[in-house]
């Protein structure tokens, strides 16, 4: 048993508060030592990457449906790809692969790779930022949300985030996210709750402690000094930068940007970062013309991005296993909507409705989830794809059975009752102490009880000395009630707000003064 | 490292295309940030239009009053509403720091509401030269009247102005002036007269601890009545009748002791003196270039900018207009080498935030809601390195004296985070004071962008106004992208635009566009950049 299987095990039967408790607990938990020990049991921590594919992939392409295929050829003829070049699946007869995806067909004949079909929602909207949207903040076509599934999650995960953070039990970032900007899918009730990693260049920088390029003028000289100084305010710069330290050992990968984006995240996750959550992106794939070359559909800008998509990923789960972090890493493709069935004159597509979701990982039970889409005869220019998984019951599956949340989790995170997929092979959730520290991590301002909760909600609170005050906030943001406002000592007052009144679902109770804001979910039945 | 200024440009009138970029430039070293109304009247304008309307459109303040009544606190000797400032009873502490913080606020909303005038910059510039500390004092109406001389000279004379900050009383509590006798002479207000105000601390400064002891004693008497409200009064029996002896440096100059009231006239004698030496004009010159335009002089500035505007100050019985108009109007002024070339002080990041979004009060806010905004601003400046009315110590700010860090001295990790905070929380909340939230509509900002429907177009314009320094294209690109959720079509932000402007009160459509402007603004305002002017 080595050393990291023995703190595994030590965890869970309890074993290692014994053995601490034997050394003296308090004085030892400051230590380095149990520092070292806690870090090395918490690398059991799971972790979900979750790969955009900006701009709609066009799935009756990457995952064609065999029996469908007649029918596909008469309504896409500018962009079907030839029966002979698609890729088979190992014991799928029904199902064949765009033929630039041998990285997926190999994870798939590993039983590495799920493939859900026709995910998507009811009343498909086609715009590109208002179905991104949606995926990102889970919310229904016709409902605007404020906050993203991960970033409601994460809220849960980590109650206090951001008074006190970071802090000892949670010194790294909630969530990276490698791109433009921090998605709205990490978008909190207070605050966004990861950060972002601008682009592999901005993270060499950092991690070689190289500064970008001021030109040798005066207002260049002022500007390398101002970014020197954010470089060193940067909380979450140093932990990064030590994380990244401790690989020097790493898979090849493609040269591509989706690669080089997987080869940080799996360099951070065997780095020790306790993060659990990376988004990573690719763009391109709103393929309205030259999706296909014309004299060979094969090829395009559609086969390139699928080729990317496949080769970076299958690099990186052979990446993780030779960091040994495979079994504890899963993937998830999303984007914003599949592409219309038929075919348009500049061999393209245009925007669609549902469409396959890719999941990856060792722990993945892998395989083909759901029918075949079923292809009108003679489809209309607006035909699409109906949905058949709702994009939420995937997200609930990856929250209830790859992060073991509890069901009031869930609920604040993804209201509603959503179906489970059985895509996930180890469901067996162990509750672990370390959710425990991470609910307590920060310094908590307020507390509600009972949650979820019927009647009237008990609000305990620490007074700042300052004016501060509380409310209780829908999902969309708007105030319903002020539970208490005013000067209060430092000390623990209670509130209590009647809650009767208000339709079930989740809600949030918020405090703020001038220096804190600090929300917690509250679920009403 | 130190980048050398290779100018050889100076005073001769700037003689380039007058461009958007240079009138910016101008208009962010002359206000706290560029607001709407400035960019629309300074547009048709000339850059000699626009420096003669700089100088001479400003418009006096209206008084401060008590905003400051609350259920806490009532001012039983003035209305609300009404103005304090011949209050002179300060038996209350808590009132005296009310109408302290109500002073301040008063201050900040004049740099608000600045419109076209130099004024409000000319002031603070003042303010930081001259020093005094408001809760040091602790006598609010004299601190008005202090700012309120400082207003009145701050284009004017500066001999006049320091003639009379010699006898203010804010000033002669301050540098202890007002004990100053013949028994027991302070020595404080006659050094700081000589090393801060006037000569400095230059290579060729040469005044002697001498001159300072005999510059206290020809201020002896002036002093205030604080039975009085601490007004101005002389104690002619506490002055010091001796001839005083001044050194080489000032031509060894003999100031004959006065008797009677006529000691009083002995600080106009020494005036002159002070003022007959060239390195007033230089010394001053010097600070104003470095409050206008760039920490550093070099050899060649000292020579064709320096120089020939100190000689303008001595020529014109020192004048400051004239020197600030020549300064304004020079090709130096508007090498582009200068443009960014400043860090933003607290004023100039937060007021400038709140100005150039056009950011207003919430319409419900009550004139004490109003008083405690600007009182949040106050202290959130405060964080950022800067209390206005308090400067550290009666050298002012550092960022405008010390060598060799200079304006680098408003950057720490401490202040660039609260930077970052403050405009983060502008952006996704607002700004936050004791009652009521005051929020900035990000979207009627960027409808007043002449290329709002263009991605490229909107990224560059917002570059031009928001930012001190061209980004690079890979900056440019990741904003665009952002505008654009990383898709390559730019018709998308294009379409996303105008639904919202045809359906302006449809939630999903103004949410679509306004989560992308969100992220975008964050980003611009946490770039580097954002920190030049």
């Amino acid at each position: 048993m080595n050393r990291r299987k023995f703190l595994k095990h030590a965890t869970r039967t309890s074993l290692l508060p014994a053995m601490l408790h034997g050394t003296g607990l308090a004085a030892f938990a400051k230590s380095p030592l149990y520092r070292s020990l806690y870090q090395s049991a918490e690398d059991t921590d799971r972790v979900l990457v979750l790969i955009y594919l900006g701009g709609g992939n066009d799935g009756l392409n990457t995952v064609v449906p065999m029996d469908q295929y007649a029918k596909l050829n008469a309504a896409r003829p500018t962009v079907i790809l030839p029966e002979s070049s698609l890729l088979s699946l190992s014991g799928v007869n029904n199902n064949k692969l765009h033929p630039s995806l041998t990285g997926f067909r190999n994870l798939y004949d590993d039983g590495r790779l799920g493939i859900i079909q026709n995910v998507g929602y009811p009343d498909q909207n086609y715009s590109h930022f208002r179905s991104t949207d949606i995926w990102m903040t889970a919310a229904d076509s016709d409902e605007v949300l404020p906050t993203g599934w991960l970033g409601r999650y994460l809220n849960t995960e980590y109650p206090n985030f951001p008074v006190d953070y970071p802090n000892e039990d949670v010194p790294d970032p909630l969530a990276i996210e490698i791109g433009y900007n921090l998605s709205v899918a990490f978008q909190g009730p207070v605050a966004g709750m990861g950060m972002v990693v601008g682009d592999p260049e901005w993270f060499y920088q950092l991690v070689n402690d190289v500064d970008e390029e001021t030109p040798d003028t005066k207002a260049g000289e002022k500007l390398e000094y101002v970014r020197l100084i954010t470089k060193q305010s940067q909380v979450y710069g140093e932990v990064i930068r030590e994380a990244a330290a401790r690989v020097s050992q790493q898979a090849s990968y493609p040269q591509t940007e989706l690669a080089e984006q997987l080869k940080i995240v799996a360099r951070l996750i065997a780095g020790g970062l306790k993060t659990r959550l990376y988004m990573v992106s690719i763009h391109g794939f709103d393929t309205h013309d030259s999706q296909v070359l014309q004299g060979d559909h094969t090829q395009g800008e559609h086969a390139n991005l699928l080729r990317e998509l496949g080769d970076a990923v299958e690099a990186f789960t052979k990446d993780l296993k030779q960091l040994s972090i495979s079994d504890r890493v899963m993937g998830a493709t999303i984007s914003e909507f599949g592409r219309r069935i038929i075919s348009n004159g500049s061999n393209g597509t245009d925007h669609g409705a549902a469409a396959p979701m890719f999941v990856f990982g060792e722990q993945v039970a892998g395989g083909i989830y759901g029918n075949n889409p079923v292809i009108p005869v003679n489809p209309e220019v607006n035909d699409n794809l109906a949905m058949e998984v709702d994009f939420r019951s995937v997200y609930a599956t990856l929250l209830k059975n790859w992060f073991c949340t509890d069901e009031s989790a869930l609920q604040s995170s993804l209201p509603g009752n959503l179906d489970l997929l059985p895509i996930i092979s180890s469901s067996a959730c162990l509750s672990t102490s370390i959710q425990d520290r991470n609910k307590h991590a920060g310094s908590s301002y307020v507390d509600v009880y009972p949650n979820p909760v019927v009647d009237m909600a008990r609000v305990e609170f620490t007074g700042s000395g300052e004016y501060l005050r509380i409310d209780l906030v829908s999902q969309s943001g708007v105030i319903l009630k002020n539970v208490i406002q005013g000067r209060f000592s430092r000390e623990k007052h209670v509130a209590t707000v009647p809650v009767h009144d208000l339709p079930a679902g989740l809600y949030y109770v918020r405090y703020k003064d001038r220096h804190i804001t600090q929300s917690k979910s509250i679920v009403k039945y | 490292m130190m980048a050398e200024g290779r100018l050889s440009s100076g005073i001769e009138p700037f003689s380039g295309t007058w461009t958007q970029q240079h009138m910016l430039h101008l208009l962010r070293r002359c206000s706290f940030g560029v607001s709407k109304s400035q960019l629309d009247y300074f547009s048709s304008l000339s850059l000699e239009e626009s420096v003669d309307t700089l100088l001479n459109s400003a418009v006096a303040p209206s008084l401060p009053v008590n905003d400051y009544n609350s259920a806490d606190l009532s001012d039983p000797d003035v209305p609300f509403g009404e103005t304090w400032i011949n209050e002179t009873n300060r038996d209350n502490p808590d009132l005296v720091s009310a109408r302290i913080v109500s002073l301040k606020s008063w201050w900040i909303n004049n740099m608000l509401q600045e419109t076209t005038s130099i004024q409000e910059k000319m002031l603070f510039f003042w303010h930081n030269h001259i020093v005094t500390q408001s809760w040091d004092i602790f006598w609010p109406h004299l601190t008005y009247q202090h700012f309120e001389l400082l207003r009145k000279h701050s284009l004017g004379n500066f001999k006049e102005l320091i003639r009379e900050v010699t006898l203010d009383p804010q000033m002669l509590l301050y540098l202890n002036g007002a004990l100053n006798n013949r028994e027991v002479p302070d020595e404080n207000y006659a050094r700081e007269l000589q090393e801060l105000f006037c000569i400095g601390k230059g290579p060729d400064a040469n005044f002697t601890e001498s001159d300072v002891q005999e510059a206290a004693r020809v201020l002896t008497g002036h002093s205030i009545d604080w039975e009085a409200g601490g007004t101005y009064l002389y104690r002619g029996y506490w002055h010091d009748e001796g001839d005083k002896q001044f050194s080489s440096f000032y031509n060894n100059t003999v100031i004959t002791g006065k008797s009677g009231d006529a000691g009083k006239d002995e600080v106009d004698e020494l005036l002159e003196m002070i003022f007959d030496n060239n390195e007033v004009a230089s010394f001053i010159v010097r600070k104003l270039y470095r409050f206008l335009v760039y920490s550093h002089i070099d050899d060649a500035t000292e020579m064709n900018v320096i120089q020939p505007l100190a000689e303008i100050f001595r020529a014109n019985d020192y004048e400051i207009m004239p020197v600030v108009r020549t300064l304004l109007l020079s090709a130096h002024f508007h090498e582009e080498a200068n443009r960014g070339a400043q860090i933003k002080n607290p004023l100039d990041f937060l007021l400038g935030f709140w100005r150039t979004f056009g950011v207003k009060m919430p319409e419900e806010a009550t004139v004490r809601n109003r008083y405690e905004i600007r009182s949040s601003m106050l202290w959130t400046m405060s964080n950022m390195g800067l209390e206005v009315m308090d400067p550290p110590n009666v050298a002012g700010y550092p960022a405008y004296y010390q060598f060799p860090s200079f304006d680098k001295n408003w950057i720490t990790t401490d202040t660039v985070t609260n930077r970052a905070l403050t405009t983060d929380s502008f952006i996704y909340w607002g700004f936050w004071s004791q009652n009521v939230l005051t929020t900035v509509d990000l979207l009627q900002h960027l409808s007043e962008r002449e290329n709002v429907s263009d991605p490229y177009g909107l990224v560059d314009e917002l570059v031009m106004l928001h930012l001190g320094h061209p980004v690079s294209e890979t900056i440019r690109e990741r904003m665009v992208g952002i505008l654009l959720s990383g898709q390559q079509n730019p018709g998308y932000w294009t379409g996303a635009w105008y639904e919202y402007v045809d359906n302006p009160t449809d939630d999903m459509k103004r949410m679509t566009v306004e989560i992308r402007v969100k992220v975008l603004m964050q980003f611009l305002l946490q770039l580097s950049e954002y920190h030049l002017i």
